[in-house]
């Protein structure tokens, strides 16, 4: 099986809630189903949050780490 | 496809207006349609020339409150106006204006920033409220 590569970085250290989350929504609309997005996020708030969007649009939350205050998701788009 | 959300935005201070552009922008990242109303004091912020100045904070903020607004701004938070044009990028937004407070302010439409999709009576506004959630800011 072949591994697909993250394919575009959103960086949104820095931005307070919700940009993190427009800026990946602005991300996704350009890129093709099936396309690997990472996220870095240092909004307290975007745990939660990537995880309630990805629910709600059905785009898959891949990844999820943290390397001290930087908060990082890879996003599957539908 | 979803109800829209419908926030009727009435205070023109920079801080319900920054809760306001959150509430749009995060219900359009979530695909919903998302119908702002602009009265009163909220719609003469929208005016062109006046769009990007201080529009000061609601009463209850406080000096210790505009201390935070100021750091918060300076740590490089978008303002309402950018979070509303980001998230309007997202499509579903749609932003009108009070036809009754065009009048009190004596208010053109030329005179709106782009934002600004149009002029609406509040009887449009409910038809395209549908049954939707309703928010007064």
């Amino acid at each position: 099986m072949a591994t697909l590569e993250i394919t575009t970085t959103v960086d949104a250290k820095g931005l307070s809630c919700p940009m993190p989350i427009v800026k990946t929504a602005q991300a996704v609309k350009s890129l093709p189903s099936g396309a690997l997005i990472e996220v870095l996020a240092t909004d307290p708030g975007s745990v939660k949050d990537f995880a309630a969007w990805c629910r709600s649009t059905g785009n898959e939350l891949v990844e999820q780490s943290a390397d001290g205050a930087v908060f990082r998701f890879v996003i599957r788009k539908k | 496809m979803d109800e829209p959300i419908n926030l009727v935005l009435f205070s023109g201070t920079d801080d319900r207006l920054q809760a306001a552009a959150v509430l749009a922008a995060g219900a359009a990242a979530l695909g919903k349609p998302v119908n702002i109303f602009l009265q009163y004091w909220a719609l003469d912020a929208f005016r062109a020339d006046r769009i990007a100045r201080d529009h000061g904070l609601a009463a209850e903020a406080g000096a210790a409150g505009r201390e935070a607004v100021d750091a918060l701004r300076q740590a490089g938070q978008a303002s309402w106006a950018d979070t509303l044009r980001q998230a309007k990028d997202l499509g579903g937004i749609d932003i009108q204006a009070c036809s009754l407070s065009m009048d009190l302010l004596r208010i053109e439409q030329d005179d709106l920033d782009p934002l600004v999709d149009g002029v609406e009576g509040v009887t449009a506004f409910y038809l395209n409220a549908g049954e939707g959630q309703l928010v007064f800011i």
